[in-house]
């Protein structure tokens, strides 16, 4: 059972084969077992757990069942729930609790799922391999010398190792899909506005969008349907999108008419042979459910990198600034005065990447840099949002490796934060423009997952569902569980 | 040789909208610390800014007052310092793009009207409040008023004297209370004030300026400023030069202190601000806030001259607020005989009341329509302008109309031919030699007559009557 897919456990719910509290036993079993090893959760409040869980089976007793009735969710550490820690994964923010739900955390909360935990993360989301977490590092279960991917690592690796059935992520540059990839899970971005930021701990807010991270694209259609919608309390969240039948946009068997752009700045040297052999044959297995394969190209992918380690950590830089010892969070001990009370609880508080950010935002915001850095950075960011309008007007979705590499080996980067970024090459373009992205398991690279990310027009999620589950319909890897712990 | 002073001011403007600018916290004045205040203008983590859109529309409402351009798009910006009292470690501000830019307002000047440029108006935040003082080394840190909505106007450096930027001021705390965007109260930190000063030589280029900060009195302002003209003409007459800087006015003092040097100056980092989309109104939008516009100060001051026949005096005194505009055309519509008397009434004898007491024109214990009784019994000659003062007293702490107080008094006028005559008949009786005088060419003695009778009569007597009637019977 731990195992099971979200949609199959709610069916066995519905059918009343089993319990939420059942439910809730047997992932919190496992990750009393296996946590400690993995450490893909930072915070678990096991009683807690059970209690949601009866409130859902109580609640299930004398009302219809809501759409996640008893589900266990896990949640990634940077979303803020009135119950237990909000840490982001950082020791300035460690034991912080916020005084509020996130807009998603309520959603979730009114659609009955049971909300399991907080997961490892790279501290405030800046990281491709949650390795900058203040709470220690997160492994594989594919392979615990390796990384799970960042920065919502701990969500991907509690779901590859099923100590949760399915978890919240926030993606700003691949957070969901490049873990999501090296886990062997699947993982969706938003069309960014689609999902309330509020709530959420802002890492880059022109960039942040949450989404799920499950076993299937049907799992996480459920979640997302769940999670998205308007809410006026975040001016970025955009009222009156087209609405997707998130469901029905599963039930995609073929791809029969569909054009799928194969983007030649997708497939470069450097990249896994692996990654690229399972890439190539999950595409000849879409040209044999109908498709038509179109080589496009989105010309200004290269400078992409470049654009959002100047864009993002310049609204890093703004965005962390409220972490100053006056109100909340870590304050030096026996401060002399105001400067060294800043000075010292940042300096205390913040880890290294986080503190790389900050400088390189600060940085490029500054008077006299402004213009080469900032300016320039966005407007390469509207040379690659006009990149993909043109690829659309060729073809409906557009399809890529999630990661040039599998995963790599703890410590492999951590020194070279240069060869770090560009773990993020495939991803960071899709934030930039703003637009929707889902990574799903394609096969392995010497036994590693490989994802196979599907990338649409904004606000055309219905489209990406649709391939990756005709895919996941005709291909077995999610069926393939992590090997680890010999329970699987 | 003379010198040229240059002046250009930025005032900090406090919209008046019940809540405020990015979340739905009260802006009440004078609340417990801290107990106007929620998670998004805490800067708590996750919480997002969403505009007052009120607040917006009282920033168009200004604009078009000064015959500025409103920027159907508007962008919000971040300005990044460090500050205990500024929650999120930046002010969301606007930037490049503000709301408004380029308008005017005339000012009186001695040397007549003068036309002083805005350059723009843009929305901002407030912060809280740092308290040291009496605090034995620590800090408190109020912040209710962290998130305030504020318009910051900025002139163009058009002010060549104190007075000039003192006039400046006062038509602009005028125009925003007209306007109700503000209450503009000086001493609530709702109309602020910093000041651009530098001189130079005529005809030479602009001098370096110094920025004179939170100036929050017309007084101190002047003080300041002619402070900082001294001191700039000393220091470079001495051989000096003048530094860009920033300098504090000590009021209890009377001088200014320097804050801090340009090279101190804080790069404060702005960018776009990635929480809020850009700020949208159509044209549709702005012409019906500019349908909304109530009557300017001077467009009032005029039609009271022309409507009413007042004097640019008078017009002046009740149109300095809305208030008072309003209240002097409710007299006149309940006494509309008369809008000069209205006029005189009202400005001088109940402003002169009024301010003894410090009441405003809103609280006053004497409504229009009382006011207007009084006035219809000086017009039908019921009583003298002399007795009707005391009426109006009486009627400052007394709720009965004039003619209840009238009565009471006894004050009635006496206009009845018979009964003057009467009075004069004994006057005359009881002063040969002055008749006699009168009779002999000395005029000047009607004087002494008219005395007589109103002191005879206890002042009841018509005095126009009383003239009327001892020329006729003085002449025998
Ligand atoms: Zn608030």
């Amino acid at each position: 059972m731990p195992f099971s897919t979200l949609s199959e456990l709610k069916s066995r719910l519905d059918a009343g084969e089993t319990t939420a509290v059942e439910i809730a036993r047997i992932y919190l079993d496992r990750i009393a077992e296996f946590n400690e090893e993995l450490n893909a959760f930072v915070d678990i409040d096991p009683a807690h757990v059970l209690e949601q869980a009866q409130a859902s089976d109580a609640y299930r007793a004398s009302h219809e069942a809501r759409p996640l009735e008893g589900l266990p969710i896990a949640i990634k550490d940077i979303f803020c729930t009135q119950d237990g820690p909000t840490q982001c994964c950082s020791n300035i923010l460690k034991d912080y609790h916020a005084p509020y739900d996130a807009h998603v955390i309520t959603r979730l909360k009114e659609a009955g799922a049971v909300l399991v935990g907080k997961t490892n993360m790279d501290e405030f989301a800046m990281g491709s391999s949650t390795e900058t977490s203040a709470f220690g590092i997160c492994r594989n279960p594919w392979d615990t010398d390796r990384i799970p991917g960042g920065s919502s690592g701990g969500s991907a690796a509690a779901v590859a190792a099923a100590l949760a059935p399915a978890a919240l992520g926030t993606d700003t540059g691949g957070s969901i899909r490049q873990p999501a990839s090296v886990c062997g899970i699947t993982g969706l971005k938003p069309t960014y506005g689609r999902v309330s930021r509020r709530g959420i701990i802002a890492f880059a807010s022109s960039l942040d969008q949450a989404g799920p991270m499950t076993r299937t694209v049907k799992d996480a259609a459920m979640i997302t349907a769940a999670i998205s919608g308007h809410d006026a309390m975040d001016s970025t969240s955009v009222p009156n999108v087209p609405t997707v039948d998130w469901l029905a946009a599963c039930d995609q068997t073929d791809m029969k008419g569909l054009r799928i752009g194969k983007p030649k700045e997708y497939f470069v040297d450097g990249m896994d042979s692996g990654v690229r052999t399972a890439i190539d044959t999950a595409l000849s297995q879409c040209e044999a459910l109908g498709a038509e394969i179109i080589d496009i190209s989105l010309p200004h992918t290269d400078a992409a990198v470049a654009a959002y380690y100047v864009i993002a950590p310049s609204e890093a830089s703004a965005n962390l600034s409220r972490y100053d010892a006056v109100r909340f969070g870590h304050r030096c001990e026996n401060p002399e005065d105001l400067l060294d009370m800043y000075t010292r609880s940042r300096d205390e508080g913040f880890g290294a990447e986080v503190k790389r950010r900050i400088l390189t935002g600060t940085f490029a915001l500054s008077s006299g840099y402004y213009d080469a850095y900032y300016i320039k950075a966005q407007q390469v960011r509207t040379l690659i949002r006009q990149d993909f309008i043109n690829a659309f007007e060729q073809v409906d979705v557009i399809a890529t490796p999630t990661s040039p590499v599998t995963a790599f080996r703890l410590g492999e980067k951590t020194d070279d934060p240069l060869t770090m970024y560009l773990s993020d090459i495939f991803t960071i373009a899709l934030n930039l423009a703003g637009l929707p992205g889902i990574s799903q398991p394609c096969g392995f690279s010497d036994g590693l997952p490989v994802g196979l990310q599907w990338m649409a027009p904004a606000w055309r999620e219905d489209l990406i569902l649709g391939a990756a589950s005709a895919y996941e319909n005709a291909t077995d890897w999610v069926k393939e569980p992590a090997k680890f712990g010999g329970k699987a | 040789m003379s010198w040229e002073v240059v002046i250009g001011l930025e005032v900090h403007v406090q919209v008046n909208t019940k809540t405020k600018q990015f979340c739905g916290c009260s802006t009440e004045f004078g609340a417990e610390p801290n107990t106007q205040t929620c998670p998004v203008c805490l800067g708590m983590p996750g919480q997002l800014p969403v505009l007052n859109m009120e607040a917006a529309r009282k920033s168009v409402l200004t604009g078009l007052a000064i015959n500025a351009d409103i920027n159907l798009v508007s962008k919000f910006d971040r300005k990044n310092y460090f500050y205990p009292d500024l929650p999120k470690g930046y002010q969301i501000t606007q930037f490049p793009l503000p709301i408004v830019e380029g308008g005017y307002l005339d000012i009186p000047t001695k040397d007549g009207e003068k036309r002083i440029g805005i350059t723009r108006i843009h929305m901002e935040e407030d912060a809280g409040k740092s308290m040291h003082e009496g605090l034995d080394g620590v800090s408190h840190i109020d912040l209710n008023r962290s998130g305030v909505p504020l318009m910051e106007i900025v002139s163009e450096p058009d002010m060549a004297n104190a007075d000039e930027a003192i006039a400046y001021l006062k038509q602009l705390h005028q125009l925003v209370c007209f306007l109700d965007v503000s209450d503009a109260n000086m001493e609530k930190g709702q109309f602020r004030c910093d000041a651009n000063v530098s001189v130079r030589r005529p005809g030479e280029p602009l001098g370096t300026r110094a920025e004179l900060k939170n100036l929050n009195s017309f007084r101190f302002i002047k003080q300041a400023i002619e402070y900082e003209v001294n001191r700039q003409i000393e220091l470079i007459e001495d051989g000096g030069e003048v530094v860009q800087e920033t300098r504090l006015f000590d009021s209890a003092k009377g001088e200014s202190r320097s804050m801090r040097s340009k090279e101190e100056a804080h790069d404060y980092r702005y960018f776009p601000e990635p929480d809020l989309p850009p700020l949208r109104f159509t044209q549709e939008e702005v012409d019906a806030i500019r349908a909304g516009m109530p009557e300017l100060p001077g467009q009032l001051r005029k039609r009271f001259e022309t409507e009413y026949g007042l004097s640019p005096y008078d017009a002046d005194v009740l149109t300095q607020t809305r208030d008072l505009a309003t209240w002097y055309e409710s007299l006149v519509a309940a006494h509309p005989a008369d809008p000069k008397r209205c006029a005189n009434w009202m400005a001088n004898e109940l402003l002169g009341r009024l301010k003894e007491t410090g009441t405003d024109i809103s609280a006053s214990p004497v409504s229009p329509a009382r006011l207007a009784g009084l006035l219809e019994r000086i017009a039908d000659n019921t009583i003298s302008g002399k007795a009707a003062k005391d009426v109006l007293d009486a009627m400052m702490t007394s709720e009965d109309d004039a003619d209840a107080i009238i009565e009471a008094k006894g004050l009635k006028q006496v206009s009845d031919t018979g009964a003057i005559d009467a009075i004069i008949h004994e006057v005359m009786a009881a002063s040969p030699d002055q008749v006699a005088g009168y009779r002999a060419g000395k005029d000047k003695l009607l004087g002494f007559f008219v005395g007589q009778v109103m002191k005879a009569s206890r002042g009841k007597a018509n005095p126009g009557m009383v003239n009327q009637r001892l020329k006729e019977l003085l002449k025998g």
